[in-house]
């Protein structure tokens, strides 16, 4: 534990929690000094041992487990699962097979988003310490959680969204359709009309009340300059609010981390590569990703082997709730010794998205364009649903069938609403001998590691103003939530 | 009527925030619609209340001090006892306090008590495997009644604590429940043998499962999508689970049975353990293990072999492709 050295009128220490609006449980310590974070310590405080209960079982089994980690990134548990598993029995997934999985876990990542931005993040711009900005009464009608318009409306449209899992996939959270060689639903010629209507109407939402313009509108926007224009004579929507609210409080200069950026690419095409590509971004570059660089650190985690770093495949769960020295029961996953961060802003960076980049370029990954990587990432994505399903072959084959080899290996690989989502899966004499899963808030939230280098949000932290009385600060909250963490995926 | 909304305090333990998110699913009417006509109040909700950090613990002190009163404690996922019987695998953020606890202390100033999921009514999947949390549900551990809060608890409305279970929870079982407690109109009568509401609890899942010719004529699915029927080789336990799923629907239009997977009886104690791979139907001397709820196993047996002899090859076709491939005959009904 970190002592406090400082004066009371200078130096103080705060605990943030039960920290809500973010799926799960976060703790945040904080070490503040002359009216800002000196420090961050970020406690996710609920262990279930997940790596622990696919041990042992049935290979197969990990499609009924694995989901069940995270109630709003399940689809996406799902698809991790299945790949690694296809890996293991050699499949390749037929196009039809591949399309409604994108299709399915696009819904999950879309509505993931809007649930962020409505629900979780855009609530706090409502509170009464802001009830002088001159944007407030718009916040406060559209935004007051559980209340504003906007809210309201965001809910029902993430409800009809659903109806595309409610048709693909059974249910949601905790659909059994996505299989190691495809789907186990096919489509039909009246599925798929009806698919594309809940779609349209989503678009409509998206076009009437988030962003107040045409779905083209959003996908042009390409320079600073552009979304500038936008702020200040843009269409009357919920994106328009926002850059002004992010204007005014200055939130490009809050939250910044390292600036290196992972992404495992979304929705895999029939032609091969992905919709948003596969790679990484630090120091100014684009690199290939190598997962054969990814450690997880134990360091600051109530976790066994805290003396070195551990590669997947040999990774291991051991709680050790007496251990005095961690802080978390989170791992600290680095790459190449490093950490990395993740979402959809890194998706967008390392796809090459111009806004994105230039945003990036200017003032890094912050609040601001964290969030605006969401919603330019939730048009793109809609436009691209539209066309996985007129893309559908309905005479084809949704899904094919293969064999359990004794021994084998794999990794599944794929990208959740909040970024690079990680199946590490070993099978031997026929069971699951090792399963270990790094999620996107592992990256995003992980403790020190065996260097004392700490993670992409204890780094975003530093630096950040508060107030003097403030128990909760609010600057705080607007970065942690920035990243829209996932607590139950975290640790699993 | 009450004279004041129905008080609810909704607090996440060791699950994976599923019922939440199906939750906000809610429609005809919507979440907010339903508790506001039907005079409920969100004290705190985790995904949807404004109050964070310290504002949040204040509210549970005034609940604990008998200042706010509180009708409802939803709890959801499950409650950790481990390690060592600290509960310390659940901290509750901010408070240093172990969950358990703090639902334990809750939980005797409520009117009522909620298990949201099969977690929280009975441990589900957190406690799979060796559970190493040591995880339970609220008045049940497994299917053994005791759990976090004891086997004898009642709260002060006299009521054990009503286990809406499934994995996830369907919206309406949840909101449904609620607007029973809020006015006063569910008894311990309603509930079933493991406190489920008996609203939903006493349907089974095969009821209305668009693949009952299938099952009728044990015309079954051989692979994942396959349109038979999944009782006989892919582990479906729809005739066997309680639950509503088939004549209620998800998400619009649909069920696990739709979505092409078995029912794998989520709302069940003990489903995360089902004695074999969730998706494989075990079987001794080539007959499923698990027979239909109430069919006596001979003339289950009977009846099985009886029907696949007469399956039309219309249903022995269909039930191992993907789509319909031989249609229905249309008779012509016009006497000409």
């Amino acid at each position: 534990m970190p002592q406090n050295t400082g004066t009371e009128d200078t130096k103080r220490r705060l605990i943030v929690g039960p920290f809500n609006r973010v799926e799960g449980d976060l703790e945040v310590r904080l070490e503040i000094a002359d009216g800002a974070v000196s420090a961050a310590y970020v406690n996710s405080p609920l262990f279930r041992g997940f790596e622990r209960i696919l041990e042992g079982r049935d290979p197969l089994d990990a499609l009924v487990v694995a989901p069940r980690i995270c109630g709003i990134c399940s689809v996406s548990q799902s698809h991790a699962a299945a790949l690694a598993l296809a890996g293991i029995q050699g499949l390749t997934v037929p196009r039809n097979g591949l399309l409604a999985t994108n299709l399915m876990t696009a819904t999950e990542n879309i509505a993931d988003h809007l649930t962020h931005f409505h629900l979780f993040f855009m609530p706090d711009f409502a509170r009464s310490a802001y009830a002088d900005r001159p944007w407030f009464d718009r916040a406060e009608a559209r935004f007051k959680a559980a209340q504003g318009t906007s809210v309201r409306r965001a809910m029902a449209a993430r409800t009809e969204l659903f109806h595309i899992l409610g048709l693909m996939g059974g249910k949601w959270p905790h659909t059994l359709t996505l299989q190691p060689g495809g789907v186990a639903r096919a489509v039909d010629a009246r599925d798929r009309v009806r698919l594309l209507a809940i779609v349209g109407a989503f678009r409509r939402f998206l076009e009437t009340s988030l962003f107040g313009a045409p779905l083209d509108a959003v996908l042009d926007l390409a320079a600073p300059e552009d979304l500038d224009r936008w702020r200040t004579a843009g269409p009357e929507g919920d994106f328009r609010l926002f850059l002004e609210i992010a204007e005014d409080l200055e939130l490009p200069r809050l939250g910044r981390a390292y600036d290196h950026f992972l992404s495992h690419g979304a929705y895999p095409s029939p032609d091969g590569g992905h919709l948003y590509r596969r790679g990484v971004f630090a120091d100014g570059r684009d690199a290939a990703y190598d997962p054969g660089e990814v450690a997880e650190h134990h360091r600051f985690s109530r976790m066994a082997g805290q003396d070195r770093p551990h590669a997947p495949f040999v990774g291991s769960t051991v709680p050790d709730g007496t251990d005095e020295e961690g802080y978390t029961w989170c791992k600290a996953p680095r790459l190449s010794g490093r950490p990395f961060e993740t979402g959809a802003i890194a998706r967008q960076l390392i796809d090459g998205h111009p806004l994105v980049r230039a945003l990036v370029a200017r003032d890094g990954a912050n609040v601001h364009s964290r969030v605006v990587a969401r919603l330019l990432e939730k048009a793109r994505t809609t436009r691209a649903m539209e066309q996985w399903l007129r893309g559908l072959d309905l005479a084809g084959p949704w899904c094919v069938q293969g064999g359990m080899p004794d021994t084998a290996q794999s990794i599944g690989l794929t990208e959740a609403a909040r970024g690079a989502l990680g199946h590490w899966l070993r099978v031997e004499h026929g069971r699951i001998a090792g399963y270990q899963i790094i999620a996107p808030t592992t990256w995003n939230f992980s403790p020190r590691d065996l260097d004392g280098v700490p993670g992409p949000l204890e780094q975003a932290l530093v630096g950040a103003p508060v107030r003097p009385g403030e128990a909760s600060p609010l600057s705080v909250q607007h970065i942690v939530r920035s990243f829209d963490p996932c607590m139950v995926c975290t640790v699993h | 009527m009450r004279d004041r909304p129905l008080s609810v305090l909704w607090l996440q333990s060791g699950g994976c925030g599923g019922c939440t998110m199906s939750l906000l699913c809610a429609e005809s009417p919507d979440l907010l619609t339903v508790l506001e006509a039907a005079n409920i109040r969100l004290l705190w909700h985790p995904s949807l209340s404004e109050e964070t950090g310290a504002e949040a613990v204040a509210l549970f002190d005034r609940i604990l001090s008998g200042a706010e009163p509180l009708d409802v404690l939803c709890v959801e996922g499950s409650l950790l006892r481990g390690p060592n019987g600290t509960g310390r695998f659940h901290v509750l953020a901010g408070t240093g306090r172990p969950t358990i606890d703090w639902v334990r202390a809750l939980a005797a100033m409520a009117g009522h008590v909620v298990a949201v999921g099969t977690c929280a009514a009975y441990g589900g999947i957190t406690a799979a495997g060796e559970n190493i949390t040591d995880a339970c549900g609220l008045q049940y551990d497994g299917a053994r009644r005791g759990g976090a809060l004891g086997g004898e608890f009642r709260t002060r409305s006299g009521l054990p604590v009503i286990n809406v279970a499934g994995c996830p929870t369907h919206p309406n079982w949840v909101t449904e429940t609620l607007m029973l407690l809020a006015e006063d109109t569910l008894a311990s009568g309603d509930l079933d043998v493991y406190q489920r509401p008996r609203f939903y609890a006493d349907h089974l899942v095969h009821h209305g499962c668009p693949r009952n010719e299938y099952y009728e004529y044990k015309a079954s699915a051989e692979k994942p999508s396959d349109l038979g029927c999944l009782m006989e080789h892919m582990g479906c336990l729809g005739t066997q689970a309680h639950a509503d799923c088939n004549t209620r629907l998800w998400n619009g239009e649909g069920s696990c049975t739709r979505g092409g997977y078995a029912c794998i009886n989520c709302t069940a104690p003990g489903f995360e353990e089902p004695g074999h791979p969730f998706q494989q139907t075990p079987k001794f001397a080539g007959i499923p293990i698990g027979l239909p709820t109430d069919m006596p196993k001979a003339w289950f047996v009977a009846l099985a072999s009886l029907a696949k002899a007469a399956t039309p090859e219309r249903v022995r076709r269909n039930a191992a492709a993907d789509r319909i491939v031989v249609p229905p005959t249309v008779r012509n009904t016009n006497k000409s």
